[in-house]
């Protein structure tokens, strides 16, 4: 990977250095060995947990991506806990009152909200409410204040996303005998969602929260380059306009084993969720 | 015991009148739904502006003029107003939207084909073939995939062409997977059975009957996810990888753009728009599309 885009010696030396000095630090390097040298070396290294250093700062490159880790923790999480605090009820909503003109509302808003790519709404809150109104930071970390444009930012997808799952998954749960027999035997509306519907659509809702985790973390990239938010993807951004390839490598496996772990706590979650699968 | 299977054979004009009726339903279902005929039109004239948009253009999308920078809507016959090196940003709209019908298109093309044929591959042979393909598919699902572009971009160096190569490898894996579980459902219908009871051999099978049958979801699959490949490429472009200017792509006019947020709210206002009026356009029609060819799957 580091060889793919050049000689990565090139990046210390100015381009007229003498041709011994580029031997020589070819040599300290260790880019003069085979390509498969390299790469053995690189993949034995690499299940360690040592990524190599920085091509530019020299630092190793795991710790440096860790070090960024809280800060997209921070953002994802939040958007994450928003998108679900507005999405579920606003989907159950309108499942419930299907039709209606709230219905359409939100049926309307979720088809437009899965159109405006995140970067371009970023840009336009950071219009109006810094630029215009100037209420809130265009960018940086540091306060609640910074969290909340970033974090609306990449909420929006994923809200629109998860009503209209919440939405189509409550009108077929709604569906179903038991509802009717609930609803017959006279169970209050409220109990009747909470427990009887809610319960049952939120199996194929952790599924989707879950598998759009991974959109979620690529969307945090663009989100955090557009607010400058400290993170892994504004590291990797910079990295990567750097040809900085061991941060790049290193940034992209975190966020790849970060994925993996969440589709694994959804496969535990179904299990607390539906007691059938335990017994499978 | 022979088996005697009846034997299908259309005329000419019976082809020819179905042919015709299915285009009859087809638009005779688009009318039904305002939502699929927005969308409908929407790309109508997105394929319009495309192909006939350096006709239409007022200016020539590449010419600076100092004199005339940053100039607000509306002002000098500029319609969408002009960017920070005096170039006409209608003009460059209309020509952004050939770049982003060229990227949806050919990487759907692309990654459609090679994901189907991986996909059938996986699903109609099935053993360690099929083991070894879904690894691959597995790993590469596991890193997000406008990420995935990003780094591939990154590497193999942008530019249009290279921008398409990095959709496509990110791309595949989605149609490989939803195709596996076709043609693995395909498998276990009954006429599959009957078709191996009666002798049909393993190819003739593949090209009869499975084939044809993978269409629609092929069609659907591909018309969802062009939207998604043009708000990528505009992602990338955006971040400075991609389209490079001053080749005019929405992408890289938002990324020109965002310096003067603080200035010019033109700028980063219409790029944008055409970007979300392509993605909602194409979206629809490809919902709406899901819904007719697939009844099946509403709603979801």
């Amino acid at each position: 990977m580091i060889r793919l885009s050049g000689d990565p010696t090139a990046l210390f030396l100015p381009p007229d250095a003498p041709r011994e000095q580029i031997e020589e630090y070819r040599e300290k390097l260790g880019f003069n060995r085979p390509i498969y040298v390299q790469y053995g070396d690189f993949m034995v290294n690499a299940v360690q947990g040592d990524f190599g250093q920085s091509l530019r700062s020299r630092e190793d490159a795991l710790p440096l991506v860790l070090d960024r880790l809280p800060a997209t923790f921070q953002l994802a999480i939040s958007a994450l806990v928003l998108s679900l605090l507005i999405s579920i009820p606003l989907g159950v909503l309108s499942a419930f009152r299907r039709n209606s003109i709230f219905d359409r509302i939100a049926v309307a808003f979720t088809v437009l909200g899965q159109a405006v790519p995140s970067f371009w709404l970023g840009l336009l809150l950071i219009y109006f409410f810094a630029a215009q109104l100037n209420m809130l930071p265009s960018g940086g970390a540091g306060s609640i204040t910074h969290l909340i444009l970033p974090m609306v930012t990449l909420a929006a997808y994923s809200v629109a996303r998860f009503t209209r799952f919440t939405r189509s998954t409550m009108l077929d749960v709604l569906r179903k005998d038991y509802i009717r027999t609930a609803k017959a035997s006279g169970v209050p509306t409220l109990r009747l969602i909470g427990r009887y519907a809610l319960k049952n659509s939120l199996i194929p809702i952790i599924t989707l929260v879950a598998l759009d985790l991974g959109t979620l973390l690529g969307g945090a990239v663009i989100t955090e380059v557009v607010f400058a938010w400290p993170g892994i993807g504004r590291l990797l951004m910079q990295s990567l306009m750097n040809r900085d390839f061991p941060i790049v490598l290193a940034g992209v496996f975190i966020i790849a084993l970060i994925y993996a772990v969440i589709n694994f706590i959804a496969d535990v979650l179904y299990a607390y969720v539906n007691p059938q699968i335990r017994v499978k | 015991m022979t088996v005697n299977i009846p034997k299908v054979t259309h005329t000419t004009q019976s082809i020819k009148a179905k042919k015709q009726s299915a285009v009859v339903t087809f638009f005779s279902n688009l009318l039904r739904s305002w939502t699929g005929m927005v969308g409908f039109l929407i790309m109508i004239l997105l394929l319009f502006i495309s192909i006939f948009g350096q006709w239409i253009v007022p200016y020539d999308p590449l010419l600076a003029d100092f004199g005339k920078k940053l100039l607000p809507p509306m002002t000098d016959g500029h319609l969408l107003g002009t960017d920070q090196l005096g170039r006409d940003i209608f003009s460059r709209i209309i020509l952004g939207a050939r770049v982003s019908v060229i990227i949806g298109l050919t990487t759907v093309l692309i990654a459609g084909t090679f994901g189907t044929i991986v996909g059938i591959i996986s699903g109609y042979f099935r053993g360690w073939v099929d083991v070894i393909l879904m690894r691959i598919v597995d790993v590469q699902l596991s890193f997000p995939f406008i990420l995935l572009v990003l780094v591939i971009n990154a590497i193999i160096g942008s530019g249009l062409r290279n921008i398409i190569i990095s959709l496509a490898i990110g791309g595949w894996v989605i149609f490989a997977r939803v195709i596996r579980s076709e043609v693995l459902a395909l498998r276990e219908k009954e006429f599959i059975t009957a078709c191996v009871a009666t002798g049909v051999t393993r190819i003739g099978i593949l090209f009869k009957h499975i084939l044809p049958n993978l269409f629609t979801p092929i069609i659907i699959l591909s018309s969802l996810q062009i939207g998604t490949y043009i708000i990528a490429e505009a992602s990338v472009s955006f971040l400075g990888f991609g389209v490079q200017p001053p080749e005019p792509a929405w992408g890289n006019m938002l990324n020109e753009g965002k310096d003067y947020i603080f200035s010019s709210w033109w700028l980063i206002t219409f790029p944008g728009i055409a970007i979300m009026i392509t993605a909602l356009g194409v979206n629809l029609f490809g919902d709406w599309l899901r819904d007719t060819l697939d009844p099946e799957l509403k709603g979801e």
